[in-house]
């Protein structure tokens, strides 16, 4: 049996937290065997198109501080800290995965990325996708056209040939994995929960970093298995008893990564569980499949991807019909948004996420603005802790 | 032998202890926090406790510094609960703390139902106050007879930094000091009140926090906020007040 199954969980959610880290050497045999790398910063990019020229798909979103100084000489203090701590990374090749990349993607998602990605564009070899700013048939006609452009691209700098043969692989083992990613965090609809969120984060984050996606599959649904195995074994300390009563929390909002020490553990450190992400690398990125029965599959790829909510969209159905869904689903009984600091789509459409969230699914609901310093650890732990309190 | 509980709120500027038997407040004590949170708290609970205090709660920045507490309880929840004892009746509170400004929006219950807080700058806050006492030569306890019949004069910067040099140029120009002070005030009760109207309160309001003592502050915040706004001879107490309350429905 696969060997996950004889490892204590504690120790698996450690391995997949460290998978980042991990990868660093694995990505380098790899290339050195040859295989390309492809770096991508956002859940709208279709990854099946890399992978289905046996490409690596590496995310590239930094989640840390450390370089923005050095970022900050060329961009704006007054920036997102995502995308600034990305280009800074890119600039100083501190990370690895910047390094090994032979073509980065973006795409025209939000106004701070989109203008970085020209600068960055001058020291590393950078193609953007244009991404619409709406969901129309338009739009969608646009998409396509861009996925088709990405296919060919991909085909003219890497010298390969991507047939629909090869997509068509690509599509159907990519579900696969968001299959397995959503058996897992749908646990989460247990109540009470069967882990923390933050163990579950490190889960779905450390396996955006796992290469060879069936031996990923394979290790999610055994770690699925184990968690159900474990749930209620009778025992006062197994995941039933010692998790009952937390009251159930919703994080959206911008990606988390670089805040999530300073919400998502202190939400847990003071008695609360994150049941459910619908950030990037939660539920929005792995909740739909690529429609496998559709014969046109760039069609397909495109419907898929361009559904996505996010609050680059206007308007931006998709994100609340999502979130209306998960919350019934998951009992979710508070939202807590998290915004990075000048985000300007999030932090302006939480006026209506709030108003969504408090009115028409009557949960109370919190924002916070915060970046990748710890410079505000006490103040968002004393809101964090009196919205608790609130419940 | 009487029941109590005590409840100590540690503040960025003063320190704050209160006993409550379940219906009355025996005793408050108020000292300066003087960077010394551990110490003063300490201070207090000494002070404070005796055989017949079965509970005791801390609030506010210092809350994790005693370790006799038996719970630790955020200045949110704290300040609702003290402000509905204080008030019975009102729709929210307006905090100007020390360091942080907050506004709470009451439930029918006197529970918090929602909260805004300004925790990112000094601006709007008991420091801004403290800046403009210091240069203005104004001792924040005579405040009220300094600006009397003050004309206001427009200040228009937010940041403490730069009212600082504001107000210095305001003085250069031959200003009088009461109307630069009550200028200054009006700029600190209106942005406090567009603060707390973003959660579109409907009833009466509670000021709480130091500078509640202080009648042109209650006065002035009021001017900018559709409801009335209330004040209490024990404002400044309302977080102790409120751990003490909590404590004692521990003890029930």
């Amino acid at each position: 049996m696969n060997r996950e199954l004889i490892k204590d969980l504690p120790a698996v959610f450690e391995e997949f937290n460290e998978q980042r880290k991990k990868s660093f050497v694995t990505a380098m045999e790899m290339k050195q065997k040859g295989v390309p790398f492809v770096g991508v910063f956002c859940t709208y990019l279709p990854q099946e198109l890399p992978m289905a020229m046996g490409a690596a798909v590496v995310g590239l979103c930094s989640m840390s501080g450390e370089t923005i100084p050095e970022a900050e000489k060329d961009l704006p203090r007054n920036l997102c800290p995502l995308v600034k701590s990305s280009y800074g990374f890119a600039k100083t090749d501190k990370c690895p995965f910047f390094y090994f990349s032979d073509l980065i993607v973006g795409e025209t998602t939000c106004d701070g990325k989109k203008k970085m990605y020209e600068m960055l564009g001058e020291f590393k070899p950078v193609y953007v996708m244009e991404l619409p700013n709406s969901q129309s048939p338009e739009a969608l006609e646009l998409w396509k056209k861009e996925v088709i452009k990405f296919k060919e691209k991909l085909e003219s700098h890497f010298g390969v040939t991507i047939t629909d043969e090869d997509v068509r692989k690509a599509i159907k083992l990519k579900n696969e994995e968001r299959q397995a990613l959503k058996d897992f965090y749908s646990l989460m609809k247990l109540n009470p929960a069967p882990m923390l969120g933050g163990d579950m984060y490190k889960v779905l984050y450390g396996s955006t970093f796992k290469f060879d996606k069936e031996a990923l599959i394979q290790e999610v649904k055994a770690l699925t298995q184990k968690i159900k195995d474990t749930y209620d074994d009778g025992t006062p300390d197994c995941p039933k008893q010692k998790f009952a009563g937390r009251p159930r929390i919703m994080v959206t909002g911008s990606p988390i990564g670089g805040a999530s020490e300073k919400v998502i553990k202190c939400l847990e450190d003071n008695g609360a569980q994150v049941v459910v992400f619908e950030n990037c690398s939660g539920a929005k990125s792995v909740d739909e499949m690529v429609d496998e029965q559709n014969p046109d599959i760039y069609d397909a790829l495109a419907r898929r991807y361009l559904n996505i909510g996010c609050s680059c969209m206007t308007p931006d159905h998709n994100r609340f019909k999502l979130m209306d869904r998960l919350i019934d689903e998951y009992q979710v009984d508070a939202v807590v948004e998290v915004v990075l600091q000048a985000c300007h789509t999030y932090n302006v459409e939480s006026f209506l996420i709030k108003r969504f969230v408090t009115e028409e699914k009557k949960k109370p609901y919190i924002a916070l603005e915060t970046d990748y310093s710890t410079s505000d650890a006490g103040q968002i732990s004393t809101r964090l802790a009196a919205f608790l309190e609130m419940l | 032998m009487a029941r109590l509980s005590l409840g100590i709120d540690c503040g960025s500027t003063t320190t704050k202890g209160a006993l409550f038997d379940g219906e009355t407040v025996v005793k408050t004590i108020l000292l300066p926090t003087a960077a010394r949170p551990r110490e003063r708290m300490g201070q207090i609970y000494d002070a404070m406790y005796s055989s017949e205090v079965e509970y005791v709660v801390t609030t506010g920045y210092g809350r994790e510094l005693l370790p006799q507490a038996h719970k630790r309880v955020t200045e949110i929840t704290c300040h609702a609960k003290g402000a509905a004892y204080l008030c019975p009746g009102i729709a929210g509170v307006v905090d100007i703390g020390g360091q942080d400004s907050k506004a709470i929006l009451l439930d029918r219950d006197g529970n918090v139902a929602d909260f805004v807080m300004n925790d990112k700058c000094a601006a709007g806050t008991g420091r801004f106050v403290e800046m403009m006492g210091r240069i203005l030569d104004c001792p924040l306890d005579e405040i009220d007879a300094f600006t009397k019949d003050a004309k206001p004069v427009d200040i228009t910067s937010m940041c403490t930094v730069f009212a600082e040099s504001e107000i210095i140029s305001l003085l250069a120009q031959g200003r009088a000091r009461g109307d630069i002070a009550l200028g200054v005030i009006r700029s600190i009760c209106q942005r406090t009140a567009l603060f707390a109207q973003k959660l579109r309160p409907e009833g009466d309001l509670f000021f709480s926090g130091g500078l509640a003592r202080f009648e042109v502050f209650r006065k002035t915040l009021e001017s900018y906020i559709d409801w009335p706004v209330h004040t209490h001879p024990r404002s400044q107490m309302a977080g102790a007040i409120g751990a003490a309350i909590i404590g004692w429905q521990k003890i029930r």
